[in-house]
């Protein structure tokens, strides 16, 4: 009766699509909203209170509560609380950098938070609309989401001296927090396929009730019989074959332990080691070219294909080494940001840490296994793919622990996230859980978001003195 | 003055005593020497029994030896000057060498040794040889041996340890290699007088003691050791010392103070047994610990306790060991917020530990107490990466910074606020700083990212004292004055004294002066404090005021008589008359019936306007000269009698009598500057002459008034009134006939205006200036008041900027006061847009539990600890979320309205404790 008099008054009632908050992960396999323990629902109250929705990310990342308490601590803070940014500009940064990667779930969500702090609705019409000083931070927007170690104090300079149309010191890093937070954040977006939120483009639709409930019954069973019935039977064929993988991987984290002290390799062995890794992760991609999700309206405006992380790999740049042990997080960039932009250092250190040293003793089926080993070749994986170098760190280790189809996952998701796929998502480490999938998202976030914050603030430390 | 090199030859002579001394007392072969397998840890073994054998006295007796025969080599006078040298590539630390005349450069990609001559650094050796560049050659941290000129080690970026002998023949000095740090270690450190132990800090979290005889490491410490307990440590995999040096030690326990002996002593058996465990190899199930151990930044031995040592982590926490002791520190305490980048011992002082963390702070500690205690603390403003006490100095040190600040600075720990010098050679950020002497305060050697090296003579540096500007003036609430000024200005005007502070009593505050500190005196200055008068209420009448003044929520008529009211009754009369006139300039004259506005005034006669003037004239004559609050309060009595006067001409002409014969002397009113300007005052809001207040005498004042008193269209009669007294006034020649005369004169004319009805927007810029003379007065509560009340009538003559800047200093005032009712009151109804935001700030109310008095921090009314709800109203049983009122003798409470409510029922609590509350 009530959809009746609804329909008689005209309102189009939107019906959800997806199912769930992920499409990579099975809906039943996510925390149900009501069956979240303690700590879990003060967090989601937190969220709720701070953003005024409980978004599918959140939802996601609660498999790790206590990275997803300071991941939204400090999300709050950039966005909402004392900083040198209005706050409209604010959301439109996070527009800017998640469109960079065609992020359209993250654009949506900001589109409207930007309208709501009373955002012009113009400047989302593409950025030649937005004030000139907005329009001069593309370019740090662009390079730093896909060339970050090209990031000069030219650059810097370039900003902070427009006349009328200056970045502050402070703004500027604001804005480059704001910037790699989103950047990493699209990473995450696309490495866990979110959904869209149902309130915004493709999070619904407003096909009549009598179609649609045809419609998407058959759509949607259809595709969880498609998408599950052939991951559960090639489960089934290559079970052992999976178990097989993380046996492997277990038996080679403990041989690299044993073997660590007994076999030193020269300098110039390990020296070329990083080399070879860092260019052999150029052309770690994924054969399947498969097509890209369309872009929203907005995004689409803030496009420019010309310049991606893919064009620059086909032409073989070289990636200059940046040593960590000249320029590092803990030591230089947390101060720099702490100094201009007070307290935000701490958030993000806090939140690094925590991402690094995130473990559960687990792997797979597997319980109290040290799993720094593997953490660190991840994190220094990506790092290495954007040029920076820990001395001390032997990089033979990644090809032993990382598997291609795992390096291909990784490379997407950090470099091209817009390319990742579904397929990409099950063929790695088949035999994990999805929380541990999870896991290794926020490791590839978390990574990516301190290279770009490195080249970034180590530029600006270069224009400072 | 003899030549560096001789004489610091001879101090070698002399300082090498000790440690010959020392040497023999240890029957170990030299470093040369084979290690033979039988006795594996002989050399080390050996030196600690030796030590033990008459410990404490011999350690501790060779020590003060030394340090009296290098204080016997501080006699030679090291010569040069400030110079620098460019290197091929940035450095990350320096070193410099015992006999004062070389200094060791490293970096990532230099090694050098550079020679200190009278004129220009040489350089001596590069010991970066081979083709290959190699990062074990890649240097973090170098450190010269204080004791052999010819041994060296350095710390490398993949977490080898190389040290280096200088005396090898050939061209590679490279002496040993330790791989077995697994990360970059970041700190080397040789024992100061022993002379084969060194000490390494990496950032796997471990600390590892290498004896230089060996090939490994003797010991190993963890940061983590203390909350692993005995036996993790063994399986974490660590080398163990061997028991029977730990009996050893067992006994040689008496010789140390720290940590309870008992305690140790069982740690020990504990030690002992688990050695019997085979040990694990660090493999995957040795637990979690792995992945969480915290980077060690620096380690550093003691100076003059032998066995000791500090080192410092990357999560704030500083550790001290016994090197004996590897299975747990002696001691930790948290000291910084962040990283603990560096620490130094002080070079005399036993127990004097300075740390430097990223949080921008030095802080010196005492380590002698059974708890480490903060001495002294410095502020800096960027991270502090090394930190060097300064020889010879005993509260000086040396600090650089590792980001944004280049500077090297010199801090007196108990001046902390300013650095006592300031070195400003470098053009990127210091990396590394030595004092080239250990007896020597004036050379300091730096290494920096720009890839120089500079010596730094102390006579050169740059002063901050002498910039700083040691004047200071601030008001205190009630009035009190205090200012500090360089002593000498003080002196030389202390001859004023006494004909400013009338009755008000200057306090001298005066710093004695340290002879020894080298810039006391430079930026030192006296403290004036001047008090107002005990008794003298001071500013009573602002919260007063503050407290009863009407804002919004009724009609303006009715605010404006409220306050007008309420300043007359705290004795402010020009203010009373203020709101009185502003009634009339904007009240549409329609609603104001003329007994109303006689009313207002406090008199009902048929003639309201003179009557106003006799109040106004009477009130401020008393006011004007009057200090006290006896003058005052005399003003007030006399406007008392004045109001129940019915007649305008009497009333002035008892005003001329009552001046006259007034206890105030006549004198005193003339000679008064206060008095004087205040006439002034008077004169000028009510005539609306902004551009009066330059003049300050009153022979000036009167011809102006004539002026104003012309200027208006106002009817003949009420001209020739405003004059006669004026006349009146002048003949009497006393400077309080002023008053009596301006408000006269503004009577009458408003009086005209209201009688030909013009448009309040006529009174636009009249009011304007009010406003502003107000706040130039000081009054700047008038001014926010009147703002507020007036709103939307006056806000668009003032300009945006000083509206803000009036809001923001009334809203200062009003906090000082406490008065945050008020103060609230005032944001929200500004129309200011800063001013308003203010009320959006930090809205965040925090609460403690109040059962465990731990901040309840995720949610803000049930306790996470113990799961309570934080204050449950007795009356419904609910959380109160809001204002929550309690008996002071039970404790108990609830909703203010359910408790009210509950208390007119009863008088007994509502939780049933038997406590008789009381409401009031």
């Amino acid at each position: 009766g009530g959809r009746d008099q609804d329909e008689e008054l005209g309102i189009r009632i939107p019906r959800p699509l997806g199912q769930g908050p992920s499409r990579f992960i099975p809906e039943k396999e996510i925390l149900q909203v009501g069956s979240e323990d303690a700590q879990m629902h003060a967090l989601f109250a937190d969220s709720f209170a701070a953003l005024g929705r409980l978004d599918n990310i959140t939802l996601v990342m609660v498999f790790h509560p206590q990275y997803l308490e300071s991941f939204l601590k400090t999300q709050h803070y950039l966005l909402q609380m004392d900083g040198p940014l209005p706050l409209h500009y604010r959301h439109y940064i996070g527009i800017m950098a998640a469109a960079r990667h065609q992020c359209s779930y993250l654009v949506n969500l900001h589109v409207n938070d930007f309208l709501h702090v009373g955002g012009d609705p113009k400047w989302l019409n593409g950025l030649e609309n937005a004030p000139q000083k907005l329009q001069n931070l593309g370019e740090l927007n662009k390079v730093l989401a896909h060339r970050p170690w090209l990031i000069t104090k030219e650059h810097i300079e370039g900003l902070l001296k427009a006349e009328e149309h200056s970045w502050s010191l402070a703004e500027l890093v604001h804005a480059v927090v704001l910037l790699t937070h989103y950047h990493s954040l699209a990473s995450f977006t696309f490495g866990c396929g979110i959904s869209p939120e149902i309130h915004c483009d493709g999070g619904h639709t407003f096909r009549p009730p009598s179609v649609s409930n045809y419609c998407i019954c058959d759509i949607t069973n259809g595709n969880h019989s498609v998408d599950e019935m052939p991951v559960n039977s090639a489960e089934n064929v290559s079970v052992s074959d999976s178990f097989f993988e993380v046996e492997a991987l277990m038996e080679k984290m403990r041989q690299l332990q044993e073997c660590r002290d007994e076999e030193e390799a020269s300098q110039e062995e390990m020296a070329s080691r990083f080399e070879i890794e860092k260019r052999e992760s150029m052309f770690v991609f994924s054969s399947d070219d498969e097509e890209v999700t369309p872009a929203r309206a907005v995004s689409r405006h803030f496009e420019d294909t010309s310049y991606g992380y893919k064009d620059f790999s086909r032409h073989g740049m070289h990636v200059p080494t940046f040593r960590v042990q000249d320029y590092c997080w803990e030591d230089h960039g947390y101060s720099l940001v702490n100094r201009l932009y007070p307290d935000v250092g701490q958030l993000i250190d806090e939140k690094f840490h925590i991402a690094y040293n995130l473990t559960y003793n687990t792997m797979a089926m597997h319980k109290d296994v040290d799993t720094s080993m593997l953490r660190r070749a991840i994190w220094n994986y990506i790092h290495c793919m954007f040029g920076i170098r820990y001395d001390d760190y032997d990089y033979g280790e990644i090809n032993q622990l990382l598997d291609r189809s795992f390096k291909v996952y990784i490379k997407t998701v950090v470099c091209t996230p817009e390319k990742v796929t579904k397929r990409m998502y099950d063929s790695f480490w088949r035999q994990f859980k999805h929380s541990e999938k999870v896991h290794v998202n926020l490791l590839l976030i978390e990574a990516r978001m301190q290279a770009e914050l490195l080249y970034a603030l180590r530029a600006i430390t270069r224009y400072m003195t | 003055m003899g030549k560096t090199r001789t004489t610091s030859g001879e101090g070698r002579e002399r300082q090498r005593l000790p440690a010959r001394r020392f040497r023999t007392t240890s029957p170990a072969a030299l470093r040369a020497d084979s290690v033979d397998g039988g006795s594996l840890l002989a050399p080390l073994l050996g030196l600690t029994d030796q030590a033990f054998s008459d410990c404490p006295d011999l350690a501790d007796g060779a020590m003060e030896k030394m340090s009296r025969v290098t204080t016997a080599l501080g006699g030679s006078v090291l010569t040069g000057r400030t110079m620098h040298c460019h290197l091929d590539a940035p450095a990350n630390a320096i070193s410099v060498c015992r006999d004062a005349a070389q200094v060791v450069v490293a970096g990532r990609s230099i090694f050098k040794i550079y020679a200190i001559e009278e004129e220009q650094f040489v350089e001596k050796l590069n010991l970066r040889v081979g083709r290959k560049p190699s990062l074990n050659l890649s240097c973090a941290d170098v450190v010269w041996h204080q004791m052999d000129e010819n041994l060296l080690a350095t710390a490398a970026t993949n977490g080898v340890v190389v040290t280096w002998n200088l005396g090898r023949p050939s061209r590679n000095k490279q002496d040993q290699l330790f791989t077995e740090h697994k990360r970059t270690v970041n700190k080397v450190c040789f024992h100061p007088t022993e002379a084969h132990v060194l000490l390494s800090g990496s950032q796997d979290g471990f600390m590892k003691c290498f004896d230089l005889r060996r090939k490994d490491s003797v010991s190993t410490f963890s940061g983590e050791a203390t909350e692993a307990g005995p036996r993790e440590w063994a399986m974490a995999g660590w080398v163990p010392v061997l028991p029977v040096l730990s009996c050893r030690i067992l006994r040689l326990h008496h010789s140390f103070a720290h940590g309870p002996m008992q305690d140790a002593e069982s740690t020990a058996n504990d030690a002992r047994e688990s050695w019997g465990c085979p040990l694990y190899p660090l493999g995957l199930c040795s637990g979690p610990q792995a992945g969480q151990s915290e980077s060690v930044r620096d380690v550093q031995f003691s100076i003059r306790d032998y066995f000791t040592f500090a080192s410092t982590f990357e999560n704030g926490n500083v550790q001290l060991w016994d090197i004996r002791r590897p299975d747990r520190c002696e001691r930790m305490f948290t000291a910084h917020n962040g990283p603990v980048f560096c620490c130094d011992w002080h070079p005399e002082d036993r127990g004097w530990l300075a740390t430097g963390g990223r949080d921008k702070m030095v802080k010196v500690w005492d380590m002698t107490t059974h708890r480490a205690k903060e001495m002294h603390c410095v502020q800096t403003i960027a991270s502090v990466a090394r930190v060097k006490w300064r020889p010879e100095c005993r509260h000086h040190l040396a600090t650089c910074s590792m980001m944004v600040d280049h500077n090297i600075y010199v801090w007196d720990v108990r001046r902390p606020f300013v650095p006592a010098a300031m070195f400003e050679e470098h053009r990127d950020v210091t990396t590394g700083i030595a004092w080239r002497h250990p007896h020597d305060p004036s050379f300091l050697l730096s290494g920096s990212k720009d890839s120089s090296l500079c010596q730094h003579l102390f006579r050169d540096a740059s002063q901050p004292v002498e910039r700083a500007n040691p004047e200071g003036l601030c008001y205190g609430l009630f009035g009190d004055l205090a200012f500090a000024a360089k002593e000498s200005l003080v002196a030389a005007e202390s001859g004023r004294k006494p004909y400013t502070g009338d009755r008000r009593h200057p306090i001298f505050f005066k710093r004695k002066l340290d002879p020894a500190e080298p810039f006391a005196g430079l930026a030192s200055s006296a403290l004036s404090v001047f008090e107002t008068e005990p008794g003298g209420g001071g500013m009573r009448w602002f919260v007063d005021t503050a407290e009863r003044y009407a804002l919004a929520g009724r009609p303006l008529a009715e605010l404006c008589d409220h306050n007008a009211k309420v300043a007359r009754e705290l004795g402010r009369n020009q203010v009373a008359q203020t709101w009185t006139m502003l009634r009339i300039i904007y009240c549409s004259p329609g609603l104001v019936p003329t007994a109303n506005l006689n009313h207002s005034v406090g008199k009902g006669g048929s003639c309201g306007l003179p009557l106003m003037n006799s109040f106004n004239l009477k009130d401020m004559a008393p006011g004007l000269g009057s200090e006290t609050r006896l003058d005052r309060s005399k003003g007030d009595a006399r406007s008392d009698t004045v109001l129940l006067d019915s007649s305008a001409t009497l009333i002035t002409n008892e005003d001329n009598e009552e001046t006259e014969g007034s206890d105030v002397p006549a004198d005193y009113l003339l000679g008064d500057v206060e008095g004087e300007e205040d006439e002034l005052y008077l004169l000028d809001p009510e005539h609306a002459h902004p551009e009066d207040p330059e003049c300050v005498l009153p022979q000036e004042a009167f011809p102006l008034r004539h002026e104003i008193v012309d200027t208006p269209p106002g009817p003949e009669h009420l001209q020739d009134k405003a004059d006669s007294p004026h006349v009146s006034g002048s003949e009497a020649d006393v400077a309080s006939l002023a008053p009596v005369d301006s408000s006269f004169s503004l009577l009458s004319v408003s009086h005209a205006l209201y009688d030909s009805r013009l448009p309040p927007d006529f009174f636009g810029v009249l009011v304007r200036d009010m406003l502003h003379f107000y706040a130039e007065q000081g009054d700047v509560q008038m001014a926010v008041s009147v703002l507020i009340v007036l709103g939307e009538r006056v806000r668009k003559d003032i300009d945006e900027q000083t509206q803000e800047h009036w809001y923001t200093s009334y809203i200062d005032l009003l906090q000082r006061f406490r008065l945050w009712n008020v103060s609230n009151e005032v944001v929200k109804l500004s129309t200011s847009r800063a001013v308003s935001c203010l009320n959006q700030a930090s809205t965040t109310l925090h609460v403690n539990c109040s059962h465990c008095k731990r901040p309840m921090s995720s949610r803000g009314w049930v306790c996470d600890r113990c799961h309570r709800c934080a204050s449950m109203c007795a009356v419904c049983h609910h959380v109160v979320k809001g204002l929550f009122v309690w008996c002071q003798g039970c404790s108990h409470g609830g909703h203010l309205q359910h408790i009210m409510k509950w208390l007119e029922g009863s008088s007994h609590c509502p939780a049933g404790c038997g406590h008789l509350c009381e409401y009031s």
